[in-house]
């Protein structure tokens, strides 16, 4: 039996209405047919290799505003049913920041973190990882964010593959930091220079667009820290929208909200958040699933719109 | 030693390399320069719009009402921090007419969003 996916009958078969793919090397297409696709993974399941993860971004909790978003207190609901309700359970499910709306009032903030551990607590997974936004760190320096979720930095490893969690949001200025760069070099020291890396991040680790605070201070720093490495990919939140973005050889995909969604970097005078669009309810909104294809280095993205996800 | 209360900083303009619209003289008497105060607050910079005169050397000077602030433009490449206690100061001749927005850069709470202001360069 073939034990591997193969791409072009993946994306022969895969996604229904707006799936997009993107390779780690870059390559975007657009494919038909996600429940076929999904069935091209389960007779994967033997599989040592290849895996998949969701990645869920900017749940922003406790934010409350019914004209940006009607469905303030259940979204989130949805997305996690959602994701229990896939075909295949996921490997794991990665949660990339800003998991609460920000609040001045530290009981408050815990009591949003509590809420938001609960509902993400219903995944049915066996593993959740979470990272901070700035929302959820940047008042207290990650004070609350530790209390209840851990370290907001950290390596793990999955079939093969090594994850790293960067924090670039408890420095209110928006930077990793030296002491954080230089446990990077660290960790990464120990790899080869050939080997798989995923980074997970909140803010783009490059300057997306800086007069929008969408850009790490230091991020420079970082990604002179990762280039060396061939294959690298990075998943990040904080933007509210899908961008594909390449730093030489390494790839940024950004992840939709949970919440609202954002306009185009520079697109509007100032950076608004999108209001609801009762004619398209969750319009903007959604989570993806990364398909490792490990024989190939490549990631395939696939978008889960909330619209759909909703229904 | 004892620290002044209220401690004065000069801060540098970031490297005009970073924007080709970089209006930046640093270098001139600072009695020649017109001084424009900048408060901000928890979520608002005072006075939110600045005009400033092309080829008039100025210095903006900024302090914060209640915590850590900051005050970038990408399109102009000036940075400063805010902090509680100090002045912070730019010195910048500008060149190049136009409107260059700016915004706190140091999150600071719910409405840190909404923290921005633009430069009008006549």
């Amino acid at each position: 039996m073939e034990k591997h996916i193969d791409r072009r009958a993946f994306l022969k078969l895969a996604g229904i209405g707006g799936a997009v793919f993107v390779s780690g090397l870059g390559l975007l297409q657009h494919a038909d047919g996600i429940a076929a696709a999904r069935a091209l993974y389960r007779g994967n399941e033997a599989d040592g290799e290849d895996f998949f993860f969701v990645q869920l971004s900017d749940s922003h909790w406790g934010f409350s505003n019914p004209a940006i978003n009607p469905h303030y207190g259940t979204t989130l609901v949805r997305a996690v049913e959602a994701v229990n309700h896939l075909p295949q359970a996921p490997d794991f499910v990665v949660f990339t920041g800003d998991l609460t709306q920000t609040t001045e009032d530290g009981s408050e903030r815990r009591r949003r973190m509590e809420q938001f551990r609960e509902i993400a607590g219903r995944l049915a997974v066996k593993e959740v990882r979470f990272l901070a936004g700035e929302h959820d760190a940047a008042l207290d320096e990650g004070k609350a964010f530790h209390e209840f979720f851990g370290p907001s930095f950290y390596t793990f490893k999955h079939k093969g593959v090594t994850f790293i969690a960067l924090d670039n949001v408890s420095d209110p200025e928006g930077a990793v930091g030296e002491g954080q760069r230089r446990w990077l070099a660290g960790e990464l020291a120990k790899l080869s220079r050939s080997a798989a890396i995923i980074v997970l991040t909140h803010r783009p680790l490059f300057d997306l667009y800086p007069s929008w605070d969408w850009a790490t201070a230091d991020g420079g720093q970082v990604m002179e820290l990762l280039l060396p490495y061939s294959n690298v990919t990075v998943f990040y939140g904080h933007i509210h929208q899908i961008n594909h973005h390449t730093t030489g050889h390494i790839n940024h995909h950004s992840a939709q909200s949970l919440m609202w969604p954002l306009p185009a970097p520079g697109s509007l005078p100032r950076k608004i958040q999108l209001p609801w669009d009762t004619r398209q309810p969750y319009k903007g909104l959604g989570f993806r699933e990364v398909a490792a294809d490990r024989r190939h280095s490549r990631y395939d993205l696939r978008e889960f719109p909330m619209a759909e996800a909703a229904k | 030693m004892r620290v002044p209360h209220r401690m004065v900083v000069t801060v540098a303009a970031m490297a005009a390399a970073a924007s080709a619209l970089a209006p930046i003289r640093q270098a001139f008497p600072a009695s020649t320069a017109q001084v424009v105060h900048i408060t901000a607050r928890r979520f608002q910079f005072s006075p939110s719009v600045i005009h400033l005169k092309r080829s008039l050397p100025v210095v903006l000077e900024f302090t914060t009402l209640d915590r850590k602030h900051g005050f970038k433009s990408s399109l102009l490449g000036l940075h400063t921090a805010i902090s509680p206690g100090q002045t912070s100061r730019i010195r910048l001749v500008p060149n190049t007419a136009g409107t260059f927005t700016f915004h706190c850069d140091v999150f600071c709470g719910s409405g840190h969003e909404e923290m921005e202001g633009t430069i009008v360069i006549e």
